[in-house]
């Protein structure tokens, strides 16, 4: 390409130009950095620090309910006395509570099981996928992306009516006779575990495929040529080769499961405690704001390294993509 | 390279995509039921999607979502692709680390923390809680899709088109309506129509941003969900996904239409 030749002639157009017009070009390319950056700053990061703020506060019954901390109104006296009315309280209320550190354990494994079991179903369809004949693969993969477009409300809804007592599946199988009594599957853990895998599906199969598909086949077949068996070739060729796309995928899955909200609200009970679920009622239902920011706050750290290992996975493979 | 495509292959993808429409499949049969219970079939009607059209509030609800999701998307994409732009072009600036964290973050931010810290956001700055608040919460998460798409579209670009027009004296701004913005324009149609998509599904972050009047469809279908089953919450999915799948299948055949046309175009300017 001339490629090579391009940055010398480019600083010879610019320096041709009028000054007015170089600045204009040079506001217009920091105003594409300007505009997103303020936006995420204000309605993402900010937001958080809010949140954080709130969390140290007391709860009372006003609107909004709590107590007002750190007003920067009062100025720098008015800041000081600010920090020592701050309270731990909602946070050693936490702890204190082994509601709460139930919730957050049984999160935690509830989304391991369920990563774990969507890598255990996305692998053999991903590899399936990326073996499938070149001409087909674009479909195949829009066929994995479409129901990932369609409502996820609307996916898990339909799981009620499959797996609810008098469901389809009961039905089903009381029918062929392999039961005797439906089965309870509904407001159990299996329930959640059948919604998670089911919505995050597409999440694990897609950078499965994209890091199958990329694999040069001819590796597989000088394994083969040297004896090896087809199954020992995949563990140690394929499945280390796919390692990128099965962290992406796992992360994907792994991180929003961990906070998820409507899987555990509508195929759970009140006994499959997940966190997500419970800074919902801490929120609409308990009406305190407070403990439902301390509640996010420790949901985020516990995320922090997952959200971090993931982020970096995500320049890497930005940088590798340049 | 061996292609053949083996038995194990075809069980895995024909099981695996079983998997992912027979529920779907069930729940627009079920829709057409007669019967009042969802799960026994008693004969074809179409009478639930005569009593959704006159649900008045799931109506309204439906209304308001779709205005919602035509405007952050509109804006998510603008903002997305400015900050795809960012991160591609710009590989040095001040808090690049921190604006590729805040791109990055939120496509696996939990609902729940989103939804809650946008509320107190609003509730911090004094502004009442009702269709615009959730419009601007749904900018803010969709436009990190739309960036990383776009993004994505940007990183494989080639970059000599553009310096081409440069050097033939086309100003940067010229450069990049007529020459990097119909190149990465099926990126932008996709990224819009990811984050309609995904606008029109939230019902964890309307839920927190929303006030009295601005009852999203997502929370509507949720209220009734919570109380049961019934054929015209089946009815009114069914639609949805009608609409979602006609306009994914439309987009990429346009977009598949437009990349033979390139390719087709490239071919010519290689030959004369």
């Amino acid at each position: 390409m001339t490629n090579v030749a391009l940055p010398a002639a480019d600083t010879a157009t610019a320096a041709q130009k009028p000054l007015p017009a170089r600045l204009a070009a040079a506001f217009v390319s920091r105003l594409v950095i300007i505009v997103p950056y303020v936006w995420l700053l204000f309605f993402f990061l900010i937001p958080f620090l809010i949140v954080f703020k709130i969390s140290l506060s007391t709860t009372a019954i006003a609107m909004p309910p709590y107590a007002p901390v750190l007003g920067f109104g009062d100025g720098i006296s008015g800041f000081i006395d600010g920090l020592k009315q701050l309270s731990f309280d909602n946070y050693v209320w936490l702890t204190q509570d082994a509601l709460y550190f139930n919730a957050y354990i049984t999160s935690v494994i509830v989304a391991g099981i369920s990563t774990f079991l969507t890598l255990l179903i996305g692998y053999p369809i991903a590899y399936g996928m990326a073996r499938a004949p070149a001409s087909l693969r674009p479909t195949l993969l829009m066929m994995v992306i479409l129901p990932f477009w369609t409502s996820f409300l609307i996916r898990v809804y339909a799981w009620i009516g499959i797996l609810k007592p008098e469901g389809l599946l009961n039905q089903l199988l009381l029918g062929i006779g392999v039961i005797q009594e439906p089965l309870i599957i509904t407001n159990t853990y299996t329930a959640i575990f059948i919604g998670i895998v089911y919505s995050y599906l597409p999440f694990m199969v897609l950078p499965l495929y994209s890091s199958l598909e990329k694999m040069d086949h001819s590796l597989i077949e000088a394994a083969q040529d040297l004896g090896c068996q087809p199954i020992a070739a995949f563990w140690k060729i394929t499945f280390p080769l796919s390692i990128p796309g099965v962290v992406a995928g796992c992360l994907l899955v792994f991180i929003p499961a961990v906070g998820e909200f409507v899987i555990p609200d509508l195929l759970g009970s009140s006994r499959t405690l997940m966190i997500g679920k419970t800074l919902w009622t801490e929120f609409f239902t308990n009406r305190d704001w407070p403990v439902s920011s301390a509640v996010a706050i420790i949901l985020l750290l516990v995320l922090i390294v997952p959200i971090v290992f993931f982020q970096n996975a995500q320049a890497r493979a930005q940088e590798a993509g340049r | 390279m061996n292609s053949t495509w083996s038995r194990f292959n075809i069980t895995a993808v024909t099981l695996g995509l079983a998997f992912l429409y027979l529920p779907i499949v069930l729940l627009v049969i079920f829709s057409f039921n007669a019967s009042k219970l969802v799960t026994v079939w008693g004969g074809f009607s179409t009478k639930w999607y005569v009593s959704l059209f006159h649900n008045q509030g799931l109506m309204d609800a439906a209304w308001v979502t779709i205005r919602v999701g035509l405007i952050s998307a509109s804006v998510a994409t603008v903002l997305g692709t400015l900050g795809a732009l960012a991160l591609t072009r710009y590989t040095r600036f001040r808090g690049r680390m921190l604006f590729s964290g805040m791109i990055f973050a939120p496509l696996v931010m939990p609902d729940v923390i989103t939804g809650l810290s946008l509320l107190l956001l609003f509730v911090a700055v004094g502004l009442d809680r009702g269709f615009y608040t959730v419009t601007l919460a749904h900018i803010t998460f969709t436009m990190c899709f739309v960036a990383v798409v776009v993004q994505s579209r940007l990183v494989t670009f080639d970059r000599s088109l553009e310096e081409a027009a440069m050097d033939l004296g086309a100003p940067p701004v010229r450069t990049f309506f007529q020459i990097t913005l119909p190149v990465i324009a099926p990126a932008i149609i996709s990224g819009w129509m990811l984050a309609f998509t995904l606008s029109l599904d939230d019902l964890v972050v309307a839920s927190f941003t929303s006030g009295p009047g601005a009852t999203t469809l997502p929370m509507k279908i949720y209220s009734q969900v919570r109380l049961g089953v019934t054929p015209e919450i089946n009815a009114a999915c069914t639609i949805l996904i009608g609409i979602v799948t006609a306009s994914v299948i439309a987009a990429s055949i346009v977009n598949k239409r437009r990349e033979v046309q390139r390719l087709r175009d490239e071919q010519a300017a290689q030959r004369g």
